[in-house]
């Protein structure tokens, strides 16, 4: 049983990954109804650039702060060139442009990086922290503080700012919002820049754990997408909750039942979750309008 | 008319004449090495110095006159590492380029889904990838150069001996070459009077493994090993240094690059895997055989195309076994190159030194594989 601590700390630690890769699919998704999978891709080209930044001489802050920068812009170009052009697209179409574009970002991103995989040096010391017998690393809590301040900045700006309510809205009902003055179009473009910035934050903080490389975004978009799924999708705690659910799952599971049946044993968690409440734990049910 | 159609005559009777005269202006028949590597693709890393270095040493030979007299023509294709690519290509090989020799099949898998097409044509075939599958049991037509995963880990089981280790924990992704060589470390374990105590898992896009680590920490385990490659066993090197575990560490060939150390930093250090010597040429002695061979190989690779690899060495290997073959064979006859590279012995490459036999289509032993240690960042060959 002294295992346990480990596994559980193991477990948050992960979860805490999924969860901040959850928390920027929530964006895009409050502001069209749209899963944007191309969101693993923002966590990668956020950390290849910053590598990059690096390996040509910036400091580590700086290198952080226009990866950050480039990356939403990659966002804002994936919104204007792609989602844009085809505005009577409906969701299913949409998703499907951006599992296109998810493609295409994961293709140029191997013509300009390569196929090497990379590393970031942790944000500060990279001596584990001693927790009764379980050690935790410094930049796991690193990885926990970003998603905290994520999650109340997401929840914040949605509840509390006129631009966060102005997306909702949109996502509500684009016509109503359009007739009470709301730049719609506007605010679409707004949400994929965001969504980038927050993709990139998030790879910044995962790749001094991870590690990196261009097709590195994939699995990370992918358990992330399940977090959000199993926590219900565009809710910024339920991203949370999900995300740390997935990965006490796994690490219990694959400590106390099979490391190879690991994603069997998580994947088994979800479904029976989405069974029983299929907008997820904390996702609001369908309403039907009349 | 009359006129046209003596003039007709004449040219056929030129034609024939020129024909016939033809294979004599040339002084031998060129060698036709076929080729059919993933350059390009996720295994693009192996194929890509493999295809290099074959060009690079065909235009050599070519330039000093080809082989006793024989240019060599050579041909490649690309697989792109998918083997039905890779039938494809060894077809056309076959039977449109008409091939005296194929090397190639970068990966396991495309050198595997050919053996049959080989086989039936009868054309000598080095395959450059790892499975021990390829050559065992032995077909008439198939040989290959790489190490196996069988090697690494007798290789490891060899040092744990000499360690008087004899109970160790096994952790191990969820690829090919790791269940491949999870599967070989299983099965000699016991040859080694070892025991392996714990088996944990993780999938290689996996960014944690403390939980299988902590498993294997509860174990009476005396040694971890970990066979992989790409970016898990740096984190697996990692884990193991943040949960603070002591044990000795072995990792497989499979990390046999600078890439590693980079990733795992300092958590590499005192890490031990099994590697072909020339990532350490430069700390052989100067009476192993193969030190010239290795440096020569590498002072040629990086000059003309940057960090040399082990696996392009595979490629310089199998096209040597080849030369040296047709040469003592003094013709291009397929049967009688098949049956001189089967004799090669002594040929000292950069894997090791072969000695092939009809039981043994690789002819290399245990010495072929160092043991290296990582020091301070860098590799330290132990034996």
């Amino acid at each position: 049983m002294d295992q346990l601590l480990q596994f559980i700390i193991s477990g948050l630690t992960v979860g805490s990954i999924y969860a901040l890769v959850a928390l920027g699919f929530s964006i895009i998704y409050n502001a069209s109804d749209v899963v944007n999978f191309a969101q693993g891709e923002f966590v990668m080209i956020g950390a290849m650039s910053a590598i990059f930044l690096m390996k040509a001489g910036l400091s580590y802050p700086l290198s952080a702060f226009l990866a950050i920068g480039i990356t939403a812009a990659v966002g804002l170009a994936l919104e204007k060139f792609a989602i844009e052009p085809a505005k009577n697209a409906t969701v299913v179409t949409t998703i499907i442009i951006t599992i296109g574009a998810s493609i295409f970002l994961r293709g140029a991103a191997l013509l300009i990086w390569g196929k090497e995989i990379y590393g970031l040096p942790p944000f500060t010391s990279n001596n584990p922290i001693q927790i009764g017998n379980a050690t935790i690393l410094p930049q796991n809590l690193w990885v926990m503080l970003g998603t905290a301040i994520t999650v109340l900045g997401v929840k914040y700006f949605f509840d509390h700012t006129r631009m966060g309510k102005a997306i909702l809205a949109c996502s509500y009902n684009k016509k109503a919002a359009y007739l009470v003055g709301i730049n719609v179009k506007r605010m679409l473009l707004i949400s994929y820049g965001l969504s980038a910035a927050l993709g990139a934050a998030a790879g910044l903080l995962v790749t001094p754990i991870t590690f990196m490389s261009y097709g590195a975004g994939v699995m990370l978009g992918l358990k992330g997408f399940c977090a959000a799924i199993l926590g219900g999708m565009g809710n910024s705690m339920g991203a949370v909750l999900g995300g740390l659910i997935l990965g006490l799952v796994e690490t219990v599971g694959a400590g106390f039942i099979s490391s190879g049946y690991k994603d069997a044993i998580a994947f088994f968690v979800i479904m029976l979750v989405l069974f029983i409440k299929p907008s997820g734990i904390l996702g609001k049910g369908e309403t039907e309008r009349v | 008319m009359h006129l046209l159609k003596k003039l007709a005559t004449l040219l056929a009777v030129l034609s024939i004449f020129i024909l016939a005269a033809g294979p004599n202006v040339q002084a031998k028949d060129t060698l036709k090495i076929g080729s059919f590597l993933a350059v390009t693709g996720p295994a693009s890393f192996l194929g890509d110095p493999e295809l290099k270095t074959l060009q690079m040493y065909i235009d050599e030979i070519n330039a000093k006159g080809g082989i006793n007299g024989h240019k060599i023509e050579f041909v490649h294709y690309d697989t792109k590492g998918k083997a039905k690519e890779a039938k494809n290509f060894v077809n056309r090989l076959i039977k449109k380029d008409k091939v005296d020799v194929i090397i190639g099949g970068t990966t396991s898998g495309n050198s595997l889904a050919v053996i049959d097409i080989v086989q039936k044509a009868k054309v000598p075939f080095i395959s450059l990838a790892g499975s021990i599958k390829i050559v065992e049991p032995v077909k008439k037509w198939v040989f290959k150069t790489p190490h196996t995963d069988k090697m690494a880990a007798e290789k490891i089981f060899t040092d744990m001996k000499k360690r008087g280790i004899t109970k160790a924990a096994l952790i191990t992704g969820n690829g090919g070459f790791d269940k491949s060589g999870r599967a070989q470390c299983l099965a000699m374990a016991p040859k080694y009077g070892i025991k392996i105590v714990a088996d944990e898992k993780y999938d290689n896009a996996d960014t944690d493994m403390t939980t299988q680590l902590t498993k294997i920490r509860a174990t009476d385990a005396q040694a971890i090993i970990n066979f992989g490659f790409g970016k898990a066993p740096a984190i697996v090197a990692k884990n193991i240094k943040q949960l603070g575990i002591k044990l000795p560490v072995y990792e497989s060939h499979g990390v046999a690059s600078k890439k590693f150390i980079e990733l795992a930093g300092e958590a590499a250090n005192g890490i031990r895997l099994p590697a072909a010597a020339l990532i350490v040429a430069d700390q052989l002695s100067d009476k192993d055989p193969q030190k010239k061979v290795l440096l020569a190989y590498k002072e040629k690779f990086e000059k003309k195309y940057g960090p040399v690899s082990t696996f392009g060495g595979h490629a310089y290997d199998a096209l040597f076994i080849t030369v040296e073959a047709v040469k003592r064979a003094g013709t291009i006859d397929r049967a009688k190159i098949r049956d001189e590279i089967e004799k090669t012995h002594g040929f000292v490459g950069t894997g090791g030194i072969f000695n092939m036999s009809p039981t043994d289509h690789l002819g290399l032993n245990l010495d072929a594989f160092k043991m290296i240690e990582i020091e301070n960042g860098n590799w330290k060959l132990l034996y």
